[in-house]
């Protein structure tokens, strides 16, 4: 414990000295993300000098190993790293598919080579990376991808169609399933891994119901890919994709979290009280289940970390957080809509401020979360399989 | 706060587990219901008390272990799991808390002793309609005597002290005191209570005031959602079992997806309950000054998901789910008057609400 709090003092001092002073406030949009690669805007030098500093330092990614960039810190040192960022209140310094997604399961699955070239690279966020997962005609039952990856003797060609791929328009590289075997089905899956300035390779944004994404399609046409960047063995891409799916879900299921408008705030505003309690009375007793599911939800959050902690096994839990923290957003959403009254009618123009309009498009947004990432139907699915033991055959 | 238990509070989760799957099994409950015993099992309370169960949150110095809610939640929990009748929530819960809260140092020395040997029942007296609502007691203090009607007071039938909730505070009254007036009622989850009517019956004030009510009945509160929280998960696995062996259309119907789904949101509907009942516990032992909107958040939630749950249980049982002879019925009745005591969760929302400011 005396260690802990001796890396406590080093890692505030460290802060103190290192975290510019515009890094210590809240960011006041998604225009304030940044996601690092070669040619992302830095909205301001401080977030570039804050990624710089961090990344050097493998703060990014605190417990990965210092061989490949990372920080190298054991659990308890990064809770006390992320105590002290609390404090400062520190911006994120990344934001990054590569940290949360493809940084994990190369550090299971590739090898020494490929470790070394793309982890430290995903740390210091200088390259971005987009995920190559579902295709127009394999969304739910992924494993039907059918883009194809055929070895060409000293290289694999590559030619399909893959969608929602997110921000494939500003990635570097994507982490892509292949088919390398179409006799079967997941066993002839393929991982791997594409330079999206590769010739034969196009992207094009998709516009969504809520009027913008950061969604693309992405177009394979005749792309050389050298052999080295397979990831695991040929044909044996499942495994490392169900992998990934459990960090993607862990990730998304945050949305179930942290929370920016307040919907009482807003039903307080748009609604009024009366006799000290909110006028609708019918909407008052929804916003009080949703405000008690979301304190269960984070109740159950931190529960499941506490036993992960005492070395119980949590990774199947991922569909069930997916799953509940998707319904919360989607249901959150809903009763600001309701809240807000014709206040969240608007699409545009002065006559709304932007946290209306923020409502009205957070609200469409929220429709897409029990779709992305698995949907919520595929997720009861995992949850009944894998964690219930309920099968077709007994 | 933690959700990560101790030695002490993992053997003694452990023993109740042993404990009611071998002496306080359903056919235990069964059996009473069918002699129409109406909730009485004083062999069993004997035998709770022999394991030092109603004292589990006395004071060391009363008799008790001193070991706290969390202990005291977990055992309800399994209790719950088996439907044990037992006025171990009425005693252990509600009348060792409200002589701790609000005893006098005589009168603790005189109740809690005996609460903690298990020679003493109690029982909350605090409804006085069909409906939930402490704030509007009209049952009146003159002096040392008390008057007024006290409706389905759970374990009233059986208790030798009440615990009785005025228009200004909360009064022990002693069961054969003169002027009490008992009908036992036969209630639909064989538990039984009674209507208690006072008439000028002698009465001793606890210290607290009106305060002291709410405090007496959010402990009430967690502890029965910790016991609907134990049948709750019960209802769910034996119901997962069945959907693992019934074969129609000549597969197991836990294969159908219609059903994976109810069972998987179930699941989820229970882990995230769960996770309330317990931060409940552990905010009364850390002495969290919020106390009322842990109980309000526990029960709510323990009554909807202990509702949904029990239906499935039923539903998802098909035929058989109807029977007597089976035992989904049981929990089933059991769970509307659990929801409902202390109140439901409408009443929680709506006061978790009131806490909140809207």
């Amino acid at each position: 414990m005396a260690d802990l709090e001796a890396f406590r003092a080093e890692t505030r001092a460290w802060l103190e000295a290192n975290c510019p002073p515009s890094m210590r406030t809240p960011m006041a949009s998604e225009e304030d993300w940044v996601w690092g690669g070669r040619t992302f805007k830095f909205a301001n030098a401080d977030s570039k000098l804050w990624l710089e500093r961090m990344g050097a330092k493998g703060w990014t990614a605190p417990t990965w190993p210092k061989d490949y960039g990372g920080g190298g810190l054991s659990k308890a040192e990064e809770a006390v790293l992320q105590s002290e960022l609390k404090r400062i209140q520190a911006r994120q310094a990344l934001f990054s598919f590569g940290l949360w997604m493809l940084g994990p399961v190369l550090l299971e699955y590739a090898n020494e080579e490929q470790k070394k070239e793309h982890l430290p690279k995903i740390v210091r966020g200088e390259i971005r990376w987009c995920q190559g997962y579902s295709e127009p005609g394999a969304g739910s039952d992924l494993a039907g991808l059918q883009t194809k990856c055929e070895d060409k003797g000293d290289h694999w060609l590559i030619n399909g169609q893959k969608v929602w791929t997110s921000y494939a328009d500003q990635a570097d590289w994507c982490f892509c399933l292949v088919r390398t075997d179409t006799s079967v089905k997941h066993e002839g899956i393929s991982f791997v891994l594409i330079d999206m300035t590769s010739k034969g390779v196009e992207t094009r944004p998709i516009k969504l119901i809520s009027g913008s994404s950061p969604f693309c399609e992405t177009f394979f046409t005749d792309v050389k890919v050298p052999k080295e960047n397979m990831v695991g063995r040929l044909n044996g891409g499942w495994e490392i994709a169900k992998r990934l799916l459990q960090y993607e879900r862990t990730n998304i299921s945050g949305f179930g979290s942290g929370a920016r408008l307040d919907v009482v705030d807003i039903a307080k505003n748009n609604v009024g009280l009366e006799d000290g309690v909110l006028a609708d009375r019918d909407l008052r007793a929804r916003i009080a289940a949703h405000k008690m599911t979301e304190r269960a939800y984070a109740l159950t959050t931190q529960r499941a970390q506490e036993e992960a902690k005492a070395g119980g096994n949590v990774s199947h839990m991922a569909s069930m957080f997916k799953v509940a923290g998707a319904t919360l957003n989607q249901e959150r959403c809903e009763l600001m809509v309701e809240a807000a009254g014709n206040r969240a009618f608007g699409w545009a123009g002065k006559n709304y401020t932007p946290e209306e309009l923020g409502v009205t498009r957070g609200w469409l947004r929220s429709k897409g979360n029990s779709i992305e990432g698995g949907t919520t139907e595929v997720n009861l699915n995992v949850v009944a399989k894998r964690v219930l033991g309920l099968r077709d055959t007994q | 706060m933690t959700f990560t238990l101790n030695e002490e509070q993992r053997l003694l989760k452990d023993a109740a587990r042993d404990f009611c799957r071998e002496q306080a099994p359903v056919t235990r409950f069964r059996k009473m219901r069918d002699e129409k015993k109406n909730g009485r099992d004083p062999e069993l309370w004997r035998e709770m008390a022999q394991m030092g169960w109603a004292g589990i949150v006395v004071p060391e110095e009363h008799g008790g272990a001193g070991l706290g809610y969390v202990g005291l939640g977990l055992v309800l929990e399994e209790t719950g799991r088996t439907l044990a009748a037992s006025p171990l929530l009425s005693t252990a819960m509600i009348g060792a808390s409200a002589l701790v809260l609000g005893g006098s140092d005589k009168q603790k020395t005189e109740w809690l002793p005996k609460i903690a040997a298990g020679e003493v029942v109690t029982a909350l007296a605090v409804d006085e309609g069909a409906h939930h609502s402490p704030e509007k007691s009209k049952l009146k203090a003159g002096g040392a005597k008390l008057s007024g009607q006290k409706t389905y007071v759970a374990d009233g039938h059986i208790a030798d002290l009440l615990i009785v909730s005025g228009a200004d505070g909360v009064y022990l009254v002693k069961a054969d005191a003169t002027g009490v007036t008992h009908a036992e009622l036969v209630t639909v989850d064989s538990r039984g209570a009674a209507d208690i009517a006072f008439e000028n019956a002698e009465a001793e004030p606890l210290n607290g005031g009106t305060k002291l009510i709410e405090a007496i009945l959010d402990r009430a509160r967690i502890g029965l959602a910790a016991e609907m929280l134990g049948q709750a998960q019960e209802a769910f696995e034996i119901t997962g079992e069945y959907l693992k062996t019934r074969k129609q259309f000549g597969q197991v119907i836990g294969g159908f997806q219609a059903l994976q789904h109810r069972a998987a949101k179930m699941f989820t509907d229970l882990e995230l309950t769960r996770s309330c009942v317990y931060a409940a516990l552990d905010a009364l032992d850390r002495g969290a000054e919020d106390i009322a909107t842990w109980a309000s958040l526990a029960k709510a939630r323990a009554s909807d998901t202990l509702h949904l749950v029990s239906n499935e249980f039923v539903q998802m049982h098909g035929g058989i789910g109807m029977t007597d002879a089976h035992d989904a019925g049981f929990y089933l009745k059991r769970a509307r008057v659990a929801e409902g005591l202390y109140g439901g969760a409408g009443y929680h929302r709506d006061r978790f609400a009131r806490l909140h400011d809207y």
